[in-house]
C-alpha cells in the first residue's frame, strides 16, 4: 500500500467526568490509504464517533481529551497543531459529515452561503466565485435546479437532500479525506442507498479517501475496501471487506454478522435472528482481560485475565485468544 | 407583507382600548379632587362646584369616559387642567429631551448588552462570564435613582467631568447635548443592559451547543465568524423579543431618571401632573407611552422575518 493519507497510532481519548475517567478510545491504530474507503464498525458506545472527532479535534471542550497517540496526516501530527493550523485543515484537507442531516445545517443561512463559506475561507475566492462554486457543488450532488436552490434555506429541503448539501459542503474544497460519521443512519433505506452511491462516486471523482463510521455492516459491504471492527475503544479485528464477510474471525464480528436479518424468497424459513447477549462494558473501570469476554461464547479463564494482542496473517488481523488469523 | 403589517396595526386597537379603560378607571377611582386643587386652599364650596362643572367632572363617569375616547379618536388628548394648554402640545414641547434620552440609551444599551452577552457565552464558566453575570445581577437589582445619584456624586460632583443635571437641546450643539445625556443614559440603561445581556448569554449558550455549530467548526470557520455569523443570528429572535419587552423598563425609568437629573421631559411633565391631579396629562402621557410600547413590540415581531427564514413562510 502506498503512503497512507491518515495514520492513527495508539490513539487514546478519555472523557473526564465526576464519576471517573471513561476510556472511550484506548490505544487504537489504523491507516487510511489514498483514495481508499475504510469502514469502522461497532455498536453504539464502542468509540467510533469519538475516534472521528479526535481526528478532527472536535471533541466537546472540557469533557473529552485525547491523552495519547498520534494522528498523522500529510506527515504532520494533527494532535500537535495549534488551533489556527487545525482550522486551516478542517473543511479543506479533511472534511466531515454527520449523522443528523436535520440539525447539522444552520437554519438561518441559505445553503449557498453555507457551501460558499468553506470555499471563501480555504481558497480565498471572492463571494461571486464562491457562490458560483456553491451552485456547481449543489448540481454535483444532484439537486435539481441548483442555480435557483442555492438561495433556499435548509428547512426547504428534505432530510436526504440536506445530507446531499452536507456532502456538497464537505467536498467543496476537494479534501483528501472525508470522514463520514453514520451519514445514512437517520435516512430512509432508499435514500440511504442513493447517498452512499453518491458519496462513493464523488469520492473517486475528487480522489478523496473516506473514513466511514457506521454500525451497519450492510453499509460497509456496499462501500468499503477495508474494515476495522471496534469494541470498547479498541480494535478487535481488521480485514479487507471480502475477507471479513468470508471469514469473520472475532466472536464479536461473528455476533454482529449473525444479527443481520436476511431475506430469502424461497427455501426453509429463516433461522431466528441472533443477538449478542449482554451490553457493552462500562469503560470507566479498567478492563483486565478481553473486553468482550463477558459476552463471548468462546471465553475461557485466560480471556478474563489477560488482554489478547492483535495477531495478523496477511492483511487480516484479530485480537482474540481462541481464534487464529 | 404589507397585509401582515396592516393586520398587526389593526390588532393594536383593542389593546389600546383596554389600556384606555384601565387608565381612566384607575385615575377616577383614586382619591383626590382636581377641582379643589385648582381652586386653591381658600376656595369656597361654590367655587369648587363651578370649576367642577366647567371641567365636566360633575358628569357621570361613563359619560366622561365616552367624551374622552371620542375626543381621542379625533386626535385630541384633552386640555391640561393646570396649564390650560392642550396635552398634545405639552407633550410636543417636552418630547425632545425624552426622545433623546430614550433613543441614545436604547442604541448604546442594545449594542453593549449583546456584546457582553456574547462575550460571556463564549467564555462560559470563566471569570469573564462570572464578571458579566455579576454585573447583570447588580444592574438589575439596583434602582435607577440609586445609580443616578451615585453617578452624579462620583462623576459630576467629585470628578467634575460631567454636568450634575439639566438638559441642553441638540440645537445648541452636539457636545453639550451628549455631555448632559451620558449620566442619565447610564443610569437608565443599567437594568436594560443587564436584562438583554442575560438573555443573550443564555440563548447563545443554547445555540453554541447545536449540531450546526459543530458543522461550522468542522468547516474551519474562525471563532469570531462562528459567534457572530453562525450563532448570533440564530439567537436573534429571543434577544429581539427582550429588547422590545424591555422598552417598558426604559419608559418607567425615564420618569425617574428625568426627576433625578432634572431633565424637562415628558417624564417630569407626568410626575408634576400626578402631584396636581392633572388627569388629562396623566391619561394622555400614559396613552402615548402605551402606544409607543405596543408599536415597538409590533416592530420587534416584524423583525423576526429578518432573522429567521422559517418565519417568512
Amino acid at each position: 500500500m502506498a503512503e497512507p493519507v491518515l495514520a492513527v497510532e495508539d490513539l487514546r481519548t478519555h472523557f473526564f467526568t465526576q464519576d471517573g475517567v471513561t476510556r472511550a478510545v484506548d490505544g487504537l491504530n489504523f491507516t487510511v490509504g489514498a483514495g481508499e474507503t475504510l469502514g469502522i464498525v461497532g455498536e453504539s458506545g464502542c468509540g467510533k464517533s469519538v475516534t472521528a472527532l479526535s481526528v478532527m479535534r472536535l471533541l466537546p471542550a472540557g469533557l473529552g481529551r485525547t491523552v495519547g497517540g498520534k494522528v498523522l496526516f500529510g506527515g504532520r501530527d494533527l494532535l500537535q497543531l495549534d488551533e489556527a493550523q487545525m482550522r486551516r485543515i478542517r473543511g479543506d484537507r479533511i472534511a466531515m459529515i454527520f449523522q443528523e442531516p436535520m440539525t447539522s445545517l444552520n437554519p438561518v443561512l441559505s445553503v449557498g452561503e453555507q457551501i460558499a463559506e468553506s470555499v471563501m475561507i480555504h481558497q480565498g475566492k471572492t463571494k461571486a466565485e464562491a457562490w458560483a462554486r456553491a451552485a456547481e457543488m449543489l448540481a454535483l450532488v444532484r439537486i435539481a435546479d441548483a442555480e435557483r436552490r442555492v438561495k433556499d434555506y435548509p428547512h426547504q429541503f428534505s432530510g436526504g437532500m440536506r445530507q446531499r448539501v452536507m456532502i456538497a459542503i464537505a467536498l467543496s474544497c476537494h479534501p483528501q479525506l472525508l470522514i463520514a460519521d453514520e451519514p445514512t443512519t437517520a435516512l430512509d433505506v432508499t435514500i440511504q442507498a442513493q447517498i452512499l452511491k453518491l458519496m462513493i462516486e464523488l469520492k473517486s471523482r475528487i480522489g478523496a479517501a473516506i473514513l466511514l463510521i457506521t454500525h451497519d455492516l450492510g453499509v460497509v459491504a456496499e462501500t468499503c475496501q477495508r474494515v476495522v471492527v471496534m469494541y470498547a475503544g479498541r480494535k478487535v479485528e481488521e480485514a479487507s471487506v471480502l475477507d471479513l464477510f468470508d471469514r469473520p474471525l472475532h466472536p464479536y464480528t461473528r455476533g454482529l454478522m449473525a444479527s443481520i436479518p436476511r431475506h430469502r424468497r424461497a427455501g426453509p424459513p429463516p433461522r431466528r435472528l441472533q443477538e449478542i447477549p449482554g451490553i457493552v462494558p462500562n469503560l470507566r473501570d479498567p478492563i483486565a482481560g478481553c473486553a468482550f469476554a463477558p459476552r463471548c461464547p468462546l471465553a475461557t479463564a485466560r480471556c478474563t485475565a489477560e488482554a489478547p494482542s492483535l495477531r495478523s496473517a496477511g492483511t487480516h488481523s484479530v485480537a482474540c485468544w481462541e481464534v487464529t488469523p | 407583507m404589507s397585509g401582515t403589517i396592516l393586520r398587526r396595526l389593526l390588532s393594536m386597537l383593542p389593546v389600546m382600548g383596554v389600556v384606555a379603560i384601565c387608565v381612566f378607571l384607575l385615575l377616577h377611582l383614586a382619591p383626590g379632587d382636581p377641582a379643589s386643587i385648582i381652586a386653591g386652599e381658600n376656595a369656597t364650596p361654590e367655587n369648587i362646584a363651578r370649576i367642577r362643572e366647567q371641567l365636566g367632572l360633575d358628569q357621570p363617569v361613563w359619560k366622561q369616559f365616552l367624551v374622552w375616547i371620542a375626543a381621542m379618536l379625533h386626535g385630541d388628548l384633552g386640555t391640561s387642567l393646570f396649564w390650560g394648554d392642550t396635552v398634545l402640545s405639552l407633550i410636543g414641547q417636552r418630547a425632545e429631551p425624552t426622545v433623546s434620552l430614550a433613543l441614545t440609551t436604547l442604541a448604546v444599551a442594545v449594542f453593549l448588552a449583546i456584546a457582553i452577552g456574547v462575550l460571556a457565552a463564549s467564555h462560559a464558566g470563566t471569570w469573564i462570564d462570572r464578571l458579566v453575570m455579576g454585573f447583570a445581577v447588580l444592574g438589575f437589582s439596583v434602582p435607577v435613582f440609586v445609580v443616578g445619584y451615585l453617578l452624579i456624586f462620583v462623576f459630576a460632583v467629585n470628578l467634575k467631568w460631567l454636568p450634575v443635571q439639566g438638559y441642553s437641546p441638540l440645537a445648541e450643539g452636539l457636545l453639550p447635548w451628549l455631555r448632559n445625556l451620558v449620566l442619565p443614559s447610564v443610569a437608565l440603561g443599567m437594568a436594560y443592559v443587564a436584562l438583554i445581556a442575560r438573555i443573550t448569554r443564555t440563548t447563545m449558550l443554547d445555540v453554541l451547543a447545536e449540531d450546526y455549530m459543530r458543522t461550522a467548526r468542522a468547516k474551519g470557520v474562525a471563532t469570531r465568524a462562528m459567534l457572530f455569523r453562525h450563532a448570533l443570528k440564530n439567537a436573534a429572535v429571543p434577544i429581539a423579543t427582550v429588547v422590545g419587552n424591555g422598552v417598558a423598563l426604559l419608559i418607567g425609568g425615564v420618569v425617574i431618571t428625568e426627576t433625578v437629573f432634572n431633565i424637562p421631559g415628558i417624564g417630569r411633565l407626568v410626575v408634576d401632573a400626578i402631584a396636581r391631579r392633572d388627569y388629562p396629562i396623566i391619561q394622555g402621557v400614559i396613552m402615548v407611552f402605551s402606544g409607543v410600547y405596543v408599536l415597538v413590540n409590533l416592530l420587534v415581531d416584524l423583525s423576526y422575518t429578518l432573522f429567521d427564514p422559517r418565519v417568512r413562510g
